[in-house]
């Protein structure tokens, strides 16, 4: 296997093939293993050439072990209060300033961005997961399911998703694990609608409907000839639904919803900190900024995938478009 | 296309009276308004706050069913009950709604529109600096919550201010009082209404802005490289009029799905912007009502938002008709 024989983007046409001899040939068709490896690396290097896509990966990387490692570094805990230093600066004490009450703002927006990256993660995969399942499955079978599912997505839009989650957040004691369920049943449902639109279009389609008639179970024509022409939506999507969950939980916990204390989260430390934003900006300027930096990094990240794994946007590494 | 509008609004009206019901079901199951009775001092005797919680229909221990049927009635007449503290709650929602109305129509307006040309405009200029911009900005506003972004517009317009030496930009309320007293009358108390809604205005165009021109550049960054724009050049059209007439039509129609529905995500922006610019609206009214465990406002507002995002909905449904004739049929199937 040469590098040059995989065309990002188009990977999944028969240019993209390697045609080196019938074996490799067969790999690269079949679903076998070694047909899966050799796809996954293909699809890698088209990821390495982004250099947003490496950029976000990189910057989310850093910001993992700075939520995970710092706290072992850190000589505070982030329920340790400093009864010698309120409201100070940065220091070599405490590295971004203590609060109002004494509390170390490192420990603290570091506690707050565990939370932050791991409800993100959690909350895109079973989100765009059952967009895709939900929106496919009912735009491809159509009738009595299509129905039932959509109206099942009404519902769930209708709902008011701000007032059961306000409503239930406090009733399962406030840890975060229980809030990823409940961000990630509102979070699917818009995604769903588009998924399904575009997969009754895509349903007409020749390959589409070659491979209907020649048999093949509608699971397998879902997951092998509509899943790819979705990969560009459901990827920016998840990218997307990363940072949703995220400006979802710190803006419930910023309205006192959500995590509740002693126990702090990136929203929390934003709403206690921007009274005295202009006076005194560490509590406010750290926890805020960290967010934003998750959040971009995320997007980085997304878009870069967007635009190497899309097979519907042409070929892009010979001249672009002109 | 009437036959096709009529079953969606038949089907969305029993939508909303079921969503409607269960908020109000999930609200009076959850929330506890017995509980501000109980944190006065001094505290009024049982007898008095029982008679109290009753009179508004607020009691817990009337059976859950009894209070729905009550609430219910009163709805269909148009009532929404009363607050726990006996005001009446429409004429309030009402007032509200303005308030609201006023701040979220034009920054959606404004957000959307935007969002939506430079979106395919940066699509169009792949590659080049005006795209770079938009991507970069959108990306960069994507990823700076609402709450946040109020207190960075404060911040900076509060330093826009000490350095001009005007109070040009004001964000603590809806007016100020005593303006329409000035040298310039009524006039120069519409121009302060106006003042103060510029930086609220302003939060929430941001927030609509970097969401709509994200997804309508990768709409439309599908669309370009189709056959069918190839197609409209090669019979002779203009590039510009290929673009808008072919590429940017067949790029909004996913498009109208997600604007129904941003409405949505539009309310909860204005929650964040009425709680951080102490505008009186109805996302304020809901989120304190929620804290205050005050039932029948909580329920109002939400019926009243259920209506709102069906009516986009509705609205959506009908774009998508216009724009894609093939759904019409497909519905149909």
């Amino acid at each position: 296997m040469t590098a040059d024989v995989v065309t990002c983007a188009t990977e999944h046409d028969s240019r993209g093939g390697p045609g080196q001899g019938p074996d490799e040939e067969f790999a690269w068709r079949s679903g076998t293993l070694l047909g899966r490896a050799i796809r996954t690396a293909a699809r890698a290097r088209c990821v390495a050439r982004s250099r947003r896509a490496v950029a976000g990966l990189i910057l989310l990387v850093l910001l993992f072990v700075l939520a995970f490692v710092g706290p072992l570094v850190s000589p505070w805990g982030w329920d340790d209060t400093d009864f010698a230093a309120f409201r100070q600066g940065p220091s070599v004490h405490h590295w971004m300033g203590t609060t109002q009450s004494g509390r170390d703002v490192f420990a603290l927006t570091l506690r707050g961005m565990q939370k932050s990256l791991l409800i993100g993660l959690f909350v895109a995969v079973v989100s765009t997961g059952l967009a895709a399942a939900v929106g496919t499955a009912a735009g491809f079978a159509g009738g009595w399911l299509d129905r039932t599912l959509m109206w099942g997505v009404d519902l769930l839009l209708v709902l008011p998703s701000f007032l059961v989650i306000a409503v239930l957040a406090p009733q399962t004691a406030g840890t975060w694990p229980t809030l990823v369920p409940l961000l990630a049943a509102f979070l699917w449902m818009i995604t769903a609608r588009v998924v399904r639109a575009m997969t009754i279009s895509l349903r007409e389609r020749e390959y589409v409907l070659a491979a209907r008639f020649l048999g093949v179970r509608a699971p397998r024509v879902i997951v092998r000839h509509i899943l790819p022409q979705l990969a560009s939506l459901l990827v920016v999507d998840a990218s997307v639904n990363v940072s949703v969950a995220i400006l979802a939980e710190s803006g419930l916990s910023a309205l006192g919803l959500g995590v509740r204390p002693p126990d702090v989260s990136l929203g929390s430390l934003i709403a206690d900190g921007q009274s005295g934003a202009t006076a005194y900006p560490w509590p406010f300027g750290f926890a805020a900024g960290l967010l934003v930096l998750i959040v971009l990094a995320v997007n980085l990240l997304g878009d870069g995938l967007r635009d190497v794994l899309d097979p519907a946007s042409g070929p892009r590494w010979t001249g672009g478009e002109t | 296309m009437a036959a096709f509008l009529l079953r969606r609004l038949v089907n969305y009206t029993a939508l909303v009276v079921l969503a409607a019901s269960l908020a109000y079901l999930l609200a009076a199951a959850a929330l506890k308004p017995r509980a501000n009775f109980e944190d006065r001092a001094p505290r009024p005797p049982e007898a008095v706050v029982e008679a109290q919680l009753t009179r508004l229909n607020l009691n817990d221990r009337t059976p859950l069913a009894d209070r729905y049927r009550t609430w219910a009635g009163g709805v269909l007449h148009g009532d929404f009950g009363r607050t726990w503290q006996g005001e009446p709650v429409t004429a309030e929602l009402w007032r509200r709604l303005g308030v609201s109305l006023r701040l979220l129509l034009a920054g959606a307006v404004l957000g959307s529109a935007f969002g939506i040309l430079l979106g395919a405009y940066a699509a169009i200029a792949r590659g080049r600096a005006a795209d770079r911009l938009i991507t970069v900005g959108s990306s960069l506003l994507l990823a700076v919550p609402v709450f946040v972004l109020a207190v960075l517009l404060q911040i900076v317009a509060g330093k826009a201010n000490d350095a001009t030496g005007l109070r040009v930009f004001e964000w603590v309320g809806e007016s100020t009082p005593g303006a329409s007293d000035g040298p310039f009358g009524p006039l120069g108390g519409l121009g302060d209404r106006f003042r103060h809604l510029l930086l609220p205005t302003v939060t929430i165009a941001l927030a609509q802005f970097a969401l709509y021109s994200r997804y309508q550049r990768s709409m439309m960054l599908d669309v370009l490289q189709a056959d069918f724009v190839r197609t409209a050049r090669a019979k002779g059209l203009r590039r510009r009029a290929a673009l808008l007439r072919h590429g940017l039509r067949t790029a909004l129609i996913p498009m109208t799905t997600y604007f129904a529905y941003t409405f949505g995500l539009l309310l909860l922006g204005g929650v964040f912007t009425e709680k951080a610019f102490g505008r009186h609206g109805v996302g304020e009214w809901l989120v304190d009502s929620i804290s205050r465990g005050d039932v029948n406002v909580v329920a109002a507002v939400n019926c009243l938002a259920a209506c709102g995002v069906l009516l986009a909905g509705l609205v959506s449904d009908v774009l998508y008709g216009v724009l894609d004739p093939r759904v019409r049929t497909g519905a149909a199937v």
